[in-house]
C-alpha cells in the first residue's frame, strides 16, 4: 500500500520534470551553449598540437568528456534547485505529502538524471554533425554510462541542495566542486603520464570513471577496463543516493 | 476510551507545551492550545512573535524542540504521515508548479496523496469551479495573478478532503475584492463541510469578521485565546486591532533577517514581487 504509493509518486514527479524540461526550449538551447564552444574551440584549437604529439585525432577524444560535463552541469544543477525550490517552489509541497521522503527525493533525482542524458544525447548528436565518429555497436553501453553519471551527479546535487541554505554558497560550490570536478576528470587531457599529484587527484575523482567508461565505449580509445568503471560508478552512485536520500529526508524548512 | 474518544473528536487540534528553540532564542515558548473541530481559527501576533514557527511545526516542516501536537488525534512526530494526510495547507510564499497547468498541479497533488484518477478529477472540477479557475484550467500557474495563484493553492489544498486547511497569511498583498471573495470560499467550505480553518494574518478586521475563535501569540508565548468579542470586551476596546495593540503594545518589532528574506528579496528583483 505505503510502496504502491512511493512508486506513483516517483513516476509522478519524474513526469513533472520531463514536462518542465519539454516546455523550456529557451533552456535547452541555453545549455548547451558552454559543451559547443568547449567542442568547437578545444576541439579544433588543440588538435593540432594534439596529433602532432602523436596522440591521435583530439575532436574524437574530446567529445566523450563534453558530453559527461554536459551531463555533470545539467545533473548537479537540477539538485541544486531545490535551494530555491524549498522557499519559492513546488518543494514544500511535496515536503507535506504523506509520502517518505525517500520516495520525493528518488523521484526527483531520477528526473533530474534522465534530463541530464537528454542533455548529454543532444551533445553527441550535435558533435557527429561536426565529425565526431562513435561505436554505434557500443552506444548502448555508452549509454548505461552516461546514466550513471547522471544518477551519480543529480543524487550529489540533491544532497548538496539539502544542506545549503541560501544561492549565497552557489560561486563556491561552482568554482570549488563543479569545476575540478570536471577540469580533474580526464575529459579534456589523456591520463598517461601525469605528474603523480595531479594522477592521484584524478582517481579519486569518480567522473574520471565515467568520462574513461564514455569515452571506451564510444571510440574503443584505452581505458582502465569497463569493470573498473562501472564499479567505481555504481559504488558512489549508491553511496551518493543513500547520502542524498538520508539529507533529503532531514530538510526542515 | 470513552472520554478520551471525546475529546479527540471535539478538539480537532491540541497543541501542549510546544517549545522551539533556535539556539538559546526560543522562537515558541511553551505554547499550549486548541482547536475545536470545523471552528474557524485566527492565530495572531506581531512580526517574528512564532506564528510561522508554530505552523511549520504543526505541519510537520519543523521538529518541535519540546511538546506534543495531536491533530485528528494523530501525533505530529510520530504518525507524520497520518497527520499529513489530515491537513492541507496554504504557504505564505507560492508553491504551486509554475511551469505547470492548473490542473496539472491539481492531477500532482492527488497522485501524491494517493488519490485515484477520477476521484481526484471529480473533485478538482468542483474545486475549481469554487475558486472561479475552471476556465483557465489548461493555463500554466506562471501566467496567474497573485490572487489567482493564491486560488489555486486554495482548491489544491482542499483536494484531497483534509479535516483542516492552514493558511499562512493567505490574503498578503492581494487586493479587497480578492480577499472578500477568497473568505467567501472559505466560509462556504467550512458551513458545507465541516471543515475546520486556521490562518493567520495581519489584517485585523479580517480576523474579527472571519474568526470564531483568536489566539494572540507575542514573543513566543500565547497571551490570550477567545472569542473577539470577549476580547474586545477584556481590553474594553471597540475593534480587534484595539484590542491587539492594547495585549501586543505599540513598539515596532524588528525582525532579524535570515537566509530566507534574502531569497524572497532576490525573488522580488527577478519576478517583481508575488506574480
Amino acid at each position: 500500500m505505503s510502496s504502491m504509493r512511493s512508486l506513483k509518486a516517483i513516476y509522478i514527479l519524474w513526469i513533472r520534470q520531463l514536462k518542465r524540461y519539454s516546455r523550456s526550449p529557451a533552456r535547452i538551447v541555453g545549455s548547451l551553449g558552454q559543451p559547443l564552444l568547449f567542442l568547437l574551440a578545444l576541439g579544433f584549437g588543440l588538435g593540432p598540437v594534439f596529433a602532432s604529439a602523436g596522440q591521435g585525432n583530439y575532436f574524437q577524444f574530446l567529445v566523450p568528456g563534453v558530453v559527461a560535463m554536459s551531463i555533470l552541469f545539467t545533473a548537479v544543477f537540477g539538485g541544486i534547485e531545490i535551494i530555491w525550490d524549498r522557499q519559492f517552489g513546488f518543494l514544500k509541497e511535496t515536503l507535506v505529502a504523506p509520502v517518505p521522503r525517500t520516495a520525493i527525493m528518488a523521484g526527483r533525482t531520477l528526473g533530474g538524471a534522465t534530463i541530464a542524458v537528454l542533455q548529454g544525447v543532444i551533445v553527441l548528436i550535435l558533435a557527429t554533425l561536426f565529425g565526431f565518429r562513435p561505436d554505434l555497436a557500443s552506444l548502448p553501453l555508452a549509454l548505461l554510462f552516461m546514466a550513471l553519471i547522471a544518477v551519480l551527479f543529480s543524487a550529489f546535487g540533491t544532497a548538496i541542495g539539502s544542506i545549503v541554505e541560501d544561492m549565497q554558497g552557489f560561486p563556491l560550490i561552482m568554482n570549488f566542486v563543479l569545476m575540478p570536478l570536471f577540469f580533474l576528470s580526464g575529459a579534456l587531457f589523456p591520463l598517461t603520464g601525469l605528474p603523480r599529484a595531479l594522477e592521484i587527484v584524478v582517481r579519486i575523482d569518480p567522473l574520471t570513471y565515467g568520462v574513461d567508461g564514455v569515452r571506451a565505449a564510444l571510440t574503443g580509445l584505452p581505458s582502465f577496463g569497463i569493470g573498473l568503471d562501472l564499479g567505481v560508478l555504481c559504488a558512489v552512485t549508491v553511496a551518493l543516493l543513500g547520502l542524498g536520500g538520508y539529507l533529503f529526508s532531514r530538510i526542515q524548512v | 476510551m470513552g472520554m478520551a474518544r471525546m475529546a479527540s473528536d471535539s478538539n480537532i487540534i491540541q497543541v501542549t507545551g510546544l517549545v522551539k528553540r533556535f539556539g538559546d532564542f526560543a522562537a515558541v515558548d511553551d505554547v499550549t492550545f486548541s482547536v475545536r473541530t470545523g471552528e474557524i481559527f485566527a492565530f495572531l501576533g506581531p512580526n517574528g512573535a512564532g506564528k510561522t514557527t508554530t505552523i511549520k511545526m504543526l505541519t510537520t516542516l519543523l521538529e518541535p524542540t519540546k511538546g506534543r501536537i495531536l491533530i485528528d488525534g494523530k501525533d505530529a512526530q510520530r504518525d507524520r504521515n497520518g497527520v499529513r494526510e489530515s491537513f492541507g495547507i496554504v504557504f505564505q510564499d507560492p508553491s504551486t508548479d509554475d511551469e505547470l497547468t492548473a490542473l496539472e498541479n491539481m492531477d500532482l497533488h492527488g497522485a501524491l496523496y494517493g488519490m485515484s484518477r477520477a476521484e481526484s478529477r471529480d473533485r478538482t472540477k468542483e474545486l475549481l469551479e469554487m475558486v472561479e479557475l475552471w476556465d483557465r484550467k489548461s493555463s500554466l500557474a506562471k501566467t496567474f495573478s497573485g490572487g489567482m495563484k493564491r486560488r489555486l493553492e486554495i482548491a489544491r489544498g482542499l483536494l484531497h478532503r483534509p479535516k483542516v486547511l492552514f493558511l499562512d497569511e493567505p490574503t498578503a498583498g492581494l487586493d479587497p475584492q480578492t480577499r472578500n471573495r477568497m473568505w467567501d470560499y472559505l466560509a462556504k467550505l467550512n458551513a458545507k463541510e465541516g471543515i475546520t480553518i486556521f490562518f493567520t494574518t495581519h489584517y485585523m478586521e479580517e480576523a474579527e469578521k472571519i474568526a470564531q475563535k483568536v489566539a494572540i501569540i507575542d514573543h513566543g508565548k500565547i497571551i490570550v485565546q477567545d472569542t473577539p468579542a470577549k476580547l474586545k470586551a477584556k481590553t474594553k476596546t471597540k475593534s480587534l486591532e484595539e484590542a491587539f495593540l492594547s495585549l501586543t503594545g505599540k513598539t515596532i518589532r524588528d525582525e532579524e533577517a535570515g537566509a530566507v528574506d534574502a531569497l524572497r528579496m532576490h525573488r522580488r528583483m527577478w519576478s517583481g514581487g508575488r506574480k
